[in-house]
């Protein structure tokens, strides 16, 4: 397992790789906003937490279509299904290391990103941990995706289509969080609520992800 | 252990290919399956390393033990020969890439990238593999592809070497690679269509 995921490490930051990519989406898009809202410096520390929710999931979307197509195009997949290790603990491998490529930059990058938007104070920390509660789950259910989709030629589109959705519960709820955060309300309700999508999605989906991806490889 | 496949009946895309297949692969012994295209020979390795179910019939002796090398090797064009073997061995649990490295001429090509060897070079890293699996059944679908003859010579060397240590093999090829092996005809195991009359049945 390690040697999976130490594998899947190292080709994301090989050329090509496609490391960075969410991170320079989620910059681009977080710049892109004071633009087109315009210098309401009150607007945008009322929408701050929503944008920046909203573009880190954008941005963890981009990069799901290569999670598991470049494997089955070279065959590694049919390989890997052959192997000691089970496809359950395959997708859960794959899925923490494209949290560690993709999720946790967008994380480490929201603080900094917020100043552009003008995020009140208190905010920072509650996006911080919205973010680190909820981008697990957003890994975890874009693998479910890409397993849905792996054999589909230009699957990445229908890919987006099947996981947005999916992707509602954790906006909600992350954002709702930061955005209590922001405006000093209590927050413990939605960071629960947060935590325990994250939790289900974690310990349910590779189950999910490893019976439609044996059902693909047929 | 042999692996034992009695009455097999397989499907590609719903449809069946082969059926009634019955063979016995002994320890030590290779078995090469021939056949025209089409027939099914990559569907029956494909069924038999565990990769799709079979329609009938029963595999005993599989389980957990085939090493399966598909028409695609598996490579990572980003990561070197080496790196490309490790990752294999420690999934298969093994530790050496060294003999595998010297059973297919590797140790030149050791440090470059994977996406800068030749076809041929590729399909020795992909064979190479086989070796650091540490499993007792090779399945081995068109191996020789763009393979050149020293190449084919190194390949039915380590598939001997093989054999020798009392591992089996099973290879679907159209080459005589100079093996003393058994071969099996799935020509004749070819599935009867199936009738006429149950096409419309499929949209009700």
């Amino acid at each position: 397992m390690i040697a999976l995921l130490l594998r899947d490490l190292r080709l994301a930051f090989r050329a090509g790789g496609g490391f960075g990519l969410g991170l320079a989406f989620f910059l681009i898009v977080t710049v892109l906003v004071p633009f087109s809202v315009g210098p309401q410096s009150d607007l945008l520390a009322t929408i701050a937490p929503g944008v920046l929710w909203l573009g880190a999931l954008l941005a963890c979307l981009l990069s799901l279509d290569r999670l598991l197509a470049l494997d089955w195009e070279d065959g590694s997949l049919d390989l890997l299904a052959t192997a000691p290790l089970p496809l359950e603990a395959t997708v859960s491998v794959k899925a923490l290391a494209h949290w560690i490529t993709t999720g946790l930059p967008l994380v480490l990058a929201a603080p900094v990103l917020g100043v552009l938007l003008n995020l009140p104070g208190p905010g920072f920390s509650w996006l911080l941990v919205s973010l680190l509660l909820g981008t697990p789950a957003l890994s975890v259910i874009g693998t479910f995706g890409a397993a849905l989709t792996v054999g589909l030629k230009r699957g990445g589109l229908l890919l987006s289509l099947l996981v947005l959705p999916l992707y509602v519960p954790t906006l909600i709820f992350g954002a709702e969080v930061a955005r209590r955060g922001a405006v000093g309300m209590e927050t413990s309700t939605p960071l629960l609520l947060l935590a325990g999508i994250t939790a289900g999605a974690v310990a349910l989906l590779p189950f999910a992800s490893a019976a439609v991806l044996r059902v693909n490889l047929r | 252990m042999t692996l034992t496949v009695s009455d097999l009946s397989i499907a590609r895309g719903g449809l069946p290919v082969l059926e009634g297949l019955s063979f016995v692969l002994e320890p030590g012994r290779a078995l090469i399956l021939r056949g025209p295209n089409g027939i099914g020979k990559t569907t029956l390795l494909r069924t038999l390393a565990g990769l799709q179910p079979a329609l009938t019939g029963r595999i005993e002796g599989a389980e957990d033990r085939i090493a399966y090398a598909a028409h695609s090797d598996g490579i990572k064009p980003t990561l070197s020969v080496t790196e490309n073997l490790a990752f294999w061995a420690s999934v298969f649990g093994t530790r050496d890439i060294a003999p595998a490295l010297d059973a297919f001429a590797l140790n030149d090509l050791a440090g470059r990238f994977a996406g800068n060897l030749s076809a041929g070079q590729k399909r020795r890293l992909g064979l190479a593999r086989m070796l650091v699996t540490g499993r007792p059944i090779w399945m081995l679908d068109e191996p020789t592809v763009s393979l050149d003859r020293d190449a084919v010579a190194l390949f039915a060397d380590a598939v001997r070497a093989h054999l020798g240590q009392g591992g089996s093999a099973l290879i679907a090829t159209h080459i005589d690679l100079g093996l003393e092996a058994e071969v099996l005809e799935v020509g004749p195991y070819k599935a009867a269509p199936p009738p006429l009359d149950d096409f419309d049945g499929g949209f009700l």
